[in-house]
This record gives structure tokens, sequence and C-alpha cells, in this order.
């Protein structure tokens, strides 16, 4: 717990500099709101922020589970047919540099406005670096312990089950914390694209309105549910992988 | 350790045996040969020890024994299995490294073979538990590897060759990476758990003594061939100590090292 100290007091200093250069300064609100307006903002907006932020949090929960799921399923696919592998890795390489923001309209087209093309904006963000640690994971088995497996009349499917596997369980964890992190900003695209709901919702609403504070507001929100996800996806290792001594993530 | 385990003289997993033989056997990577025919006999339910520098082709032979490799010429049989998968079905091969699985508990790592071979879980520990009593590990069931020692991990990794169920174990180097102490007292416990539970045994070390005290016979490898043959006849009921010490033990690791040159 004591790693938690540095990173938040450089956040207070930051906050504190941030609070005294708008006011002494004298920049107007809807310019520029100063943390205690924004803060203001999220007392006052309660209502308002908690309703789009259940709706958010759906979005980003769903389509994170459904990344996690495919993702972990095509690895699996890869890891079995060399061909596939060959064939298909490239072209998921090709799906990341199509830009998520374009994508979202063409969702919501084709979906509508309901939470089916927020789940696979979501799911197109995150899918993408559980993939590839999952397939290097599961290529990465230890090859001694491969043979061992064979002279112990382990057959593919029981050295799959009982050493492939539960060896790339860390790293198909460290692609899923990473992966937490984008959930929130695909949930923010998807909602932009077409929604009547939500935070990305109320920041579109809040900007014509001049009602910069609580754009701030939303963010802060966002943000908070992003790191929520990590924590939630760390704490979920753990409980799944406890074998692994920890110290290894930032 | 456990002193108790011959005296237990629990029934055998399995009676029977079936032979090694390995006949003019050669196996090469690029240039250098590893085996350059190489003849090896181990009678059913007897213990041959293979003792050679490293790099002298011991862990080549048992992978190619194991069936896990093929030779480029000669031939071997395991029993009445020549083709390499039916060789892997009747050899256990214990690694030189413990290789236990990390997200195991020890009680689970000594049931792999049985689930691997479809037997349910909950009935595999059933069967690898009250062997933890006999081989000295009771109360170590539910711990995962890395709360063993080097010692326990090594045993827990016999104890899982064993319940392989297969006629033939391959050893090497099982206690290679031990310290002394620990090294000396696991080879008596190995050579009271092979008397409990008799096998054919190949064992491959570099360490003369620990094949002079657990086999009956010890070729010398020494460039892909056997440079020696030396039949052990040297009594081990008395103490270790007394035993290495004994003329004839002395007078016969004399020879192995001579032959390993």
């Amino acid at each position: 717990m004591r790693r938690i100290w540095p990173p938040l007091a450089l956040l207070a200093a930051a906050v504190g500099v941030w609070e005294l250069v708008v006011r002494a300064a004298h920049v107007p609100d809807y310019l520029f709101p100063a943390p205690t307006a924004v803060a203001s903002s999220l007392v006052d907006d309660a209502g308002l922020l908690g309703r789009a932020t259940l709706v958010t949090v759906r979005e980003m929960a769903l389509g994170y589970l459904l990344a996690v799921a495919v993702a972990v399923a095509i690895a699996v696919v890869l890891h079995f047919s060399t061909a596939l592998r060959r064939a298909l890795l490239p072209i998921l390489v090709l799906s990341q540099t199509v830009p998520t923001v374009l994508l979202a309209p063409i969702l919501a087209i084709l979906l509508g406005y309901g939470i089916e093309p927020k789940l696979i904006v979501v799911a197109v963000v995150c899918f993408f670096p559980i993939v590839v640690n999952a397939v290097d994971g599961l290529r990465s088995a230890d090859p001694e312990l491969v043979r061992m497996m064979r002279t112990l009349h382990g057959g593919r499917l029981a050295i799959f089950r009982r050493v492939e596997l539960p060896g790339a369980l860390p790293a198909i964890f460290s692609g899923a914390r990473v992966a937490a992190t984008y959930a929130a900003v695909g949930a923010v695209f998807g909602e932009w694209a077409g929604s009547s709901a939500g935070l990305g919702f109320v920041i579109l609403q809040a900007q014509p309105a001049l009602e910069t504070a609580r754009i701030f507001a939303a963010v802060l929100a966002l943000s908070a549910l992003a790191l929520a996800l990590y924590a939630l996806v760390t704490l979920a290792e753990r409980f799944v992988v406890p074998w692994q001594p920890e110290a290894r993530n930032a | 350790m456990s002193p108790s385990i011959a005296e237990v003289n629990a029934a055998p997993l399995r009676g029977g045996g079936v032979s090694v033989v390995a006949e003019g056997v050669v196996r090469a990577f690029g240039e250098k040969r590893a085996l350059d025919g190489l003849d090896v006999v181990v009678p059913a339910q007897g213990r041959v020890g293979i003792v050679g520098r490293s790099g002298a082709g011991k862990s080549t032979l048992l992978s190619l024994v194991a069936g896990l490799d093929e030779p480029d010429a000669g031939e071997i049989s395991v029993g009445d299995a020549t083709a390499a998968g039916d060789r892997l079905t009747r050899c256990a091969l214990m690694p030189q490294r413990d290789c236990l699985l990390p997200w195991r508990s020890a009680l689970a790592n000594a049931a792999l073979a049985l689930e691997n071979a479809g037997v349910p879980r909950r009935e595999a520990h059933d069967r690898a538990a009250p062997l933890f009593a006999r081989l000295g590990l009771a109360g170590a069931e539910r711990l995962r590897p890395a709360k063993l020692s080097g010692g326990m991990r090594q045993r827990v990794a016999f104890l899982r060759t064993l319940l392989a169920d297969k006629p033939v174990l391959l050893l090497d180097e099982p206690f290679g990476a031990l310290d002394a102490i620990t090294r000396s007292e696991l080879q008596e416990w190995l050579g009271a758990a092979l008397r409990a539970e008799p096998r054919t045994v190949l064992l491959v070390t570099h360490d003369v003594e620990e094949a002079l005290l657990l086999c009956e016979r010890v070729l010398v490898l020494a460039d892909g061939r056997i440079a020696a043959e030396l039949n052990v006849h040297v009594s081990r009921d008395a103490p270790r100590r007394e035993v290495v010490t004994s003329p004839a033990f002395v007078e016969l690791r004399e020879r192995a090292l001579e032959a390993i040159g």
C-alpha cells in the first residue's frame, strides 16, 4: 500500500497548482474550471452523473467481458492451428490500424442506438492486447514440461489443459489489465456515435452549453471507472493465479 | 527421512517387468554424434546406471528409450515395443529438473499421470494420497511446489513418475540439483522405494557413487559408446558410510572414474 503515496502526493500537488493558477489568472469556469468548481459540479450533478455512470459501467463491463471471451477463444484457436495463426494474426494486427472513432458511427448505423454497438466498440478496443498476450503465453510453455507430460500419458488436450493454459494465465492477465484501461475510452466512443445516456453523452451535451466543469466531472468519473476495472482485474488475477509471486505489475 | 518404507513392504503397484534393449544406437546432432553405436541391456526389474561426463549423451539416451526421439541408426526395444509411440507408453521419465507444475498442489502433481490417463480427479487424488505417507511426504499433500524443499519436490516428482504405473523408470540425474546431504538422504530413500516398488530402472548420473549405490550394473559412457561395464556386487545393507569405504566399492569407483577419463 506504501506505493500508493508517491503518485497520490504528486497528483495532489498538481491539483493544488491548477487551483492556484486558475484563481490567480481569473480564468472563467466555462474556459477552464478550477478543481473546486469540478468538485462542486460533482456534488450538484450527482444524480445526473450517477445515472450516466450506471449506463456507462454496464457498457464497459459487458463489452469487456465480451472482449475477454472472444480474445481467449481466438487465441486458443490460433494456438491449435499454425495455418490459421499465420493467416489471421496479421489481419488482427491490421484491424488495429482502423481508427475505432470511425468504426463507432458505422456500427451505430448498422445496429442502432441500443447498447449493442457500444459493447462491440468496447470489445474491439479491448480484445487485441488480450489476444496477443494469450497467443504468446500459450506458445511459451516450457518444452521440458511438455516432454514430461508426454511420458505421463499426456495427450495433446491434457497438455493444453494442464500445462499450456495455466502457464499462459499470467500473460493473459497482463493483456487483460492493459485492456481494462481501454474500456472507458471505448464506451465513450460508442456513446458519441449515437446515444441518449451515459457519461459520453453527458460530455457531448455539456460541451455546447459550456458546462465545462461538468465535462471535467464526467471525465473524472470515467477515470475512476477505468481504475476500478483495472483493480478488479488485478484482484481476479490474485485469485485465479495464486501461485504467481506478485511484484511484476506496474 | 523414511527408513520405514522398505519395512512397510506394502503390495507393489505393478508386478512383472519389461526389459530394455538398445543395439547399435546412433544419434547425431549436426556433425556431432551424441551416441555412436551404443549397446545397453536392462533386464526386467533390473537397475542399470549410466555414468559419464556432461554432454556424454546420457540424456539423449533416455529421450531415445522413452520414445521422445528416434535413433538415426540401431534399434531400441522396451519389452516388445520398438516404435517410439509404443515405447512412450511403457516408459516414465523423471527429468533432471523436477518439472512440478507450480499451479498444482503436491498431491495434484503426484496424481498428474492418473488424471492424464482419464482417471477422474477425485479418484486420482485418492489413489495418490496413501503413497505420500509411504514415501515420507505426509503433510505435504496440499502444499504448492514453491512451498516444498528441494528434497521434497524431488520425492513428489518421483512419486508422480511411479504413479504413471509404467514398467520402466528412466531417471535423469534425479538428485543433481540437490545439496550433498539431501542428495545422500534421497539416494537411500530411492533405494528403499525401489525395493518396495520394483521396476526396470535406467538411471543416468554424473555421480559415480550414486550409480554404484543404486544399481546392479553400471556402464560408463564416453564418446557415445560404452567405455566400461561394472557389475556391482557389493553388499549395500550396511550403513552408507561403511559401504562407500569398503575396498570393493572403492575399487569399483576407481575403475569407473578411470573409464570416464
